[in-house]
């Protein structure tokens, strides 16, 4: 990040005076006033094309979409608001609902401690300090495909290592995939493994720009350093703690290919949907029943579970450590 | 300088000292965190190589073998000759998908990094926020329905056009070119081309690109992964005998439920390449990585 960044325009001799340069001829200004004013739109209109043909054009449509009945044969209809009311009573839907809220809160709890735990370990005096950081780093780097599929191994049932574990420790062999609260946890640990390391890292950086001083001052007071861990790091963490927490909503809500994979590829999500998430209720109501317009809907409703959590989690932590 | 400092200022200034290195010591906690957590992102990659190299018969052995066996490049062989995975093909489209994606995120970001932070113009606030905000939008899932009746229209589906175009901008990357540009050049450097008569591309050519490259290649890296990681988008829009990478696994998954040594093969030569990648740019990664959630 050198400043000192050879600008590589070849200086000119100081003598004509640049002023009179840019004002050469009539056609000149022009030009140069049309640079001005219109280069910096240029230079935007990329973003903003691609965005409004694949961002803001799907986003309406999906709209456009809920509002319609679609069937099998192809006919469409219109119906309002009834795929949200049919939605709404659907137990399919609220089955999927309960197990993305469920696992979200089964993952993202423990990963926050452990990130911040890992965080506060990472900003110790320690050797060989990149090859941790990169090892901490390295699910991060793995496919969440190539993650659920070792899991998924691991948790087998028949010759799962976890369960060949837990045998010799004289449990009974779970089956992993066959109940809900088994399936939910061994998804959880999937996200965990990789999401854990990353969140170390953010946290990291901001616990570095901590001033060391307020620890020195508070050590000198007496405090321990569990106290200082709870009364400095934690509330200075407050933005960064947003940041994550926000970060892991979207996530979390959105699974997908976690849960998929576990179930050999399948977005039914077990035998019973015992781990169907919205995200693959809506892939399997538009891809599997080709019913778009309940899809739709249900993207939307997702769309709203997404702002009423990150607005829950987000009034949540503005007052953890609010003392500050 | 105080070089003649009274000795009882020398004693504080080193128990000042003392007591700072103190606070930063790693405890033996720290150690059994740090090396807790390297065992554990470790093992399912170590695993993932042990399995790959066995045969099925021993993958499913009681106990479990610990140890990588001798059969990696046969069954490497079976996952590139396999009829139902396509995996060279998926392999292939990754790369092609990936590059192409990684490529105009880089450029369109950088565009627009420079407007944002160098140029001023009006409803440039307006403008930026609007790409915060979006951020924060679930586009993949929301867009799904119509985005694959557009292919569907448009007769994209099983094409790769269908999955790079809507990948070829990126929130995300135009808020980190923003934030970075306005670090790496000073307006006055700005300023001073334009003065010596440099036209708003030309500056953007000679000024602020040499500045932001180190910008551009994390956020190189960075769209390489996410998008070489893609699994829900690429699954739908395209057919198992012209997949991405990650598709074909999902194929060799469904089929082959219980040939672990062959699906795990197949994942880990998924995952190498991404891994070789991870530790050539390791530390330029982790900078930029910690850089910008300061700022985020």
């Amino acid at each position: 990040m050198s400043l000192h960044v050879d600008a590589g325009t070849p200086r000119r001799a100081p003598v004509p005076p640049p002023r009179r340069n840019a004002r050469r001829g009539p056609g000149r200004t022009l030009l140069s006033w049309l640079d001005l004013k219109a280069a910096p739109y240029l230079l935007i209109s990329p973003y903003y094309l691609l965005f409004l043909l694949f961002g803001i054009f799907p986003l309406a449509f999906t709209l456009w979409y809920s509002l319609y009945d679609y069937d099998l044969a192809g006919t469409v209809t219109w119906t309002g608001l009834g795929n949200y009311t049919a939605l709404l009573t659907d137990s399919a839907f609220w089955n999927a609902v309960v197990n993305t809220l469920g696992m979200f809160a089964i993952a993202t709890v423990p990963q926050i401690l452990l990130a911040l735990l890992l965080a506060n370990a990472l900003n110790k005096r320690i050797r060989g300090r990149l090859f941790v950081r990169l090892g901490v780093l390295l699910p991060l780097v793995t496919s969440v495909v190539a993650v659920a599929v070792v899991f998924t191994q691991l948790y087998g049932r028949d010759w799962g290592l976890v369960n060949w574990i837990l045998g010799s420790v004289g449990v009974d062999p779970i089956d992993w995939k066959a109940e809900r609260l088994p399936s939910w946890l061994a998804i959880s640990t999937m996200i965990d493994w990789r999401w854990t390391g990353y969140n170390a890292i953010i946290f990291l950086a901001a616990m570095q720009t901590i001033p060391k001083d307020l620890y020195e001052a508070a050590a000198i007071d007496g405090a321990s350093r569990r106290r200082q861990f709870w009364q400095i790091t934690i509330p200075m963490l407050r933005p960064t703690m947003i940041f994550v927490v926000l970060n892991s909503t979207i996530g979390g809500l959105t699974l997908f290919a976690e849960p998929t994979t576990f179930y050999g590829g399948n977005v039914h999500g077990g035998s019973n949907s015992q781990f169907q998430t919205v995200s693959m209720f809506i892939v399997e109501q538009g891809f599997r029943e080709f019913d778009y317009g309940y899809a739709a809907g249900a993207a939307w409703l997702l769309f709203l579970m997404i702002l009423i959590g990150s607005l829950i989690n987000f009034l949540l932590i503005r007052r953890i450590g609010g003392n500050k | 300088m105080t070089t003649l400092s009274a000795p009882a200022d020398a004693r504080a200034r080193r128990t000042k000292a003392a007591r700072r290195a103190d606070l930063w010591k790693a405890t033996p906690v720290t150690k059994i965190v740090l090396t807790v957590t390297l065992i554990v992102s470790a093992f399912p990659l170590y695993w993932m190589i042990v399995i790959a190299s066995r045969s099925n018969r021993e993958a499913t052995d009681i106990p479990p073998p610990f140890l990588p066996g001798g059969n990696l490049g046969q069954n490497i062989q079976r996952v590139l000759s396999n009829e139902d995975a396509h995996y060279l093909a998926g392999l292939t489209n990754s790369i092609i998908i990936a590059s192409t994606v990684t490529v105009s995120v880089v450029l369109i970001s950088t565009f627009a990094g420079f407007a944002f932070a160098r140029l001023r113009f009006k409803g440039s606030r307006v403008l930026l926020l609007l790409v915060l905000v979006t951020m924060m939008v679930p586009l993949q899932q929301m867009g799904l329905v119509p985005l694959y009746r557009m292919m569907v229209g448009l007769e994209w589906i099983g094409t790769l056009k269908a999955v790079i175009l809507p990948y070829l901008f990126n929130g995300f990357g135009v808020f980190l070119m923003t934030q970075y540009t306005e670090q790496a050049v000073p307006n006055e450097l700005v300023e001073a081309a334009r003065v010596d008569g440099a036209s708003t591309l030309r500056i953007w050519w000679n000024v602020i690109l040499p500045a932001v490259r180190p910008g551009m290649a994390v956020l190189g890296i960075n769209t390489f992964m996410l998008t070489w990681n893609d699994f829900l988008w690429p699954l739908i829009v395209l057919t198992p005998d012209n997949p991405t990478v990650q598709v074909a696994i999902n194929s060799l998954n469904a089929k082959y439920g219980t040939d672990y040594v062959l699906i795990f093969s197949g994942t880990a030569l998924s995952v190498v390449p991404l891994i070789v990648v991870f530790i050539a740019f390791g530390r330029q990664i982790i900078g930029g990585l910690m850089e910008g959630a300061v700022k985020a």
